[in-house]
């Protein structure tokens, strides 16, 4: 327990935070990407066909892992806002800037592979049903959070505890989304994959396994690309303190070659 | 927690539960605009707009489809299993588009008994799953269904 709490305090310490997440970043990276490959090529070439759609039901291995983290990615901008407004923290504003253009893009991958599979599917690229409105007002919501962080350039940390105004009051739009299919009438169908199992949905393995693989790989590309850009963001936002040069020094000496 | 962060997180936990009062109501209100289609049983109850395009979904009743000979068109039953309402359509059906499977239909009513479409789209289910187990699903279904019959008569 008290490890734990010691690891805590070590996370909100931008030197300490630095230090610790730099050993992260290759194994996540080599992780995400041999997760992402061996997910592709499983679900592209082994999984069986669907008996209704045929093959198109493949691009389910990129659009609900995309749709998963869409949602995930912005729970975690929710809560570090509620950190940096609350408490202040610096890793917390790092953490939510750094997680929002990452959840922008796997929404806006979301709504791509879902509008390319709905031609042929539906019948139509896109129809304004209570699923597809609210994952749109998500990404607007992402763009919104890191919108007004740009736009109030004079002093980050105050930018940061606006935008994390602007994540926390979002985070209402999570539940519409999740339960939009179920509370009004929609287009787009129920969910196929749930924690408590259930006789509906997808029951065959070699379907499920690539679509869980792939929901694992997100996660580890968005570990990685979250702490490296929340590095980057400390160094700049942090760029006149002792640590900064420090730790820029350190790198520079171990270098060429894998850092430390 | 010291007191200042005490108030400032009073202050997010009224935001929020403010937000999220004003969106319930906001939903409840526009409860009706939100809902994509609107069900057969709705509309047989009279419940639509008339003169003007609204929305119908369901599932196409099994064996309802036909098709009028020397035309595009085709006509059949969008039911909820409660409620029927018949739908004539001119045009190309989506891929996905079967009978005993959802549709959502675009178009009016042009008499009390009668839904035109200009738009048929496929809805699909949530259940994938590969050929040959559809097959044999198929097959219990349909050895069920003589084993009940044989065990009426």
């Amino acid at each position: 327990m008290n490890r734990i709490i010691k690891f805590y305090h070590e996370m909100g310490s931008p030197p300490s935070f630095y230090r610790i997440t730099s050993h992260w970043l290759t194994p996540l990276l080599v992780l995400a990407l041999g997760l992402t490959l061996y997910g592709l090529i499983d679900g592209l070439f082994f999984a069986p066909e669907d008996y209704q759609q045929g093959d198109s039901y493949r691009i389910i291995f990129v659009h609900v892992p995309a749709a998963w983290m869409s949602m995930f990615i912005y729970a975690i901008v929710g809560v570090a806002g509620i950190m940096t407004f609350v408490w202040r923290m610096k890793v917390a504003e790092a953490v939510m800037m750094a997680s929002a253009p990452i959840g922008a893009l796997f929404t806006a991958v979301t709504l791509l592979t879902g509008m390319l599979w709905g031609k042929p599917m539906w019948g139509t690229y896109w129809d304004w049903d209570a699923r597809m409105t609210s994952e749109l007002i998500l990404l607007f919501l992402y763009i919104g959070v890191m919108g007004i962080y740009a736009a109030y350039d004079e002093d980050p940390r105050k930018a940061a505890r606006l935008a994390a105004l602007v994540a926390i009051i979002g985070l209402v739009n999570l539940p519409i989304i999740r339960y939009s299919v179920y509370w009004w009438t929609s287009i787009h169908q129920g969910s196929s994959v749930s924690l408590m199992g259930g006789s509906n949905g997808i029951q065959d393995w070699d379907m499920l396994r690539p679509l869980l693989v792939m929901a694992l790989a997100t996660k580890f590309y968005f570990l990685y690309s979250m702490l490296s850009r929340a590095q980057s963001y400390l160094l700049k936002t942090e760029q006149h303190k002792q640590w900064v040069s420090k730790a820029i020094d350190g790198q520079a000496r171990h270098k060429p070659g894998v850092s430390s | 927690m010291t007191p200042t962060r005490k108030k400032r997180l009073l202050l997010i936990l009224m935001v929020a539960l403010g937000v999220s009062i004003a969106v319930a109501i906001f939903l409840t209100a526009f409860k009706e605009n939100i809902m994509f289609f609107k069900s057969p049983t709705e509309v047989s109850a009279g419940q639509y707009p008339e003169n003007r395009n609204f929305r119908l979904g369901g599932m196409v009743k099994e064996n309802s489809m036909q098709r009028i000979p020397d035309t595009l068109k085709v006509e059949f039953i969008v039911t909820d299993f409660a409620q029927d309402v018949t739908v004539q359509f001119e045009g190309i059906l989506p891929d996905l588009f079967r009978e005993g499977q959802g549709v959502v239909t675009i178009g009016q009513m042009v008499n009390k008994d009668l839904f035109v479409a200009e738009e048929v789209l496929a809805k699909h289910d949530e259940n994938y799953m590969p050929p040959e187990v559809a097959d044999a699903l198929e097959k219990a279904k349909t050895q069920n269904a003589k084993y009940e019959q044989g065990g009426i008569e």
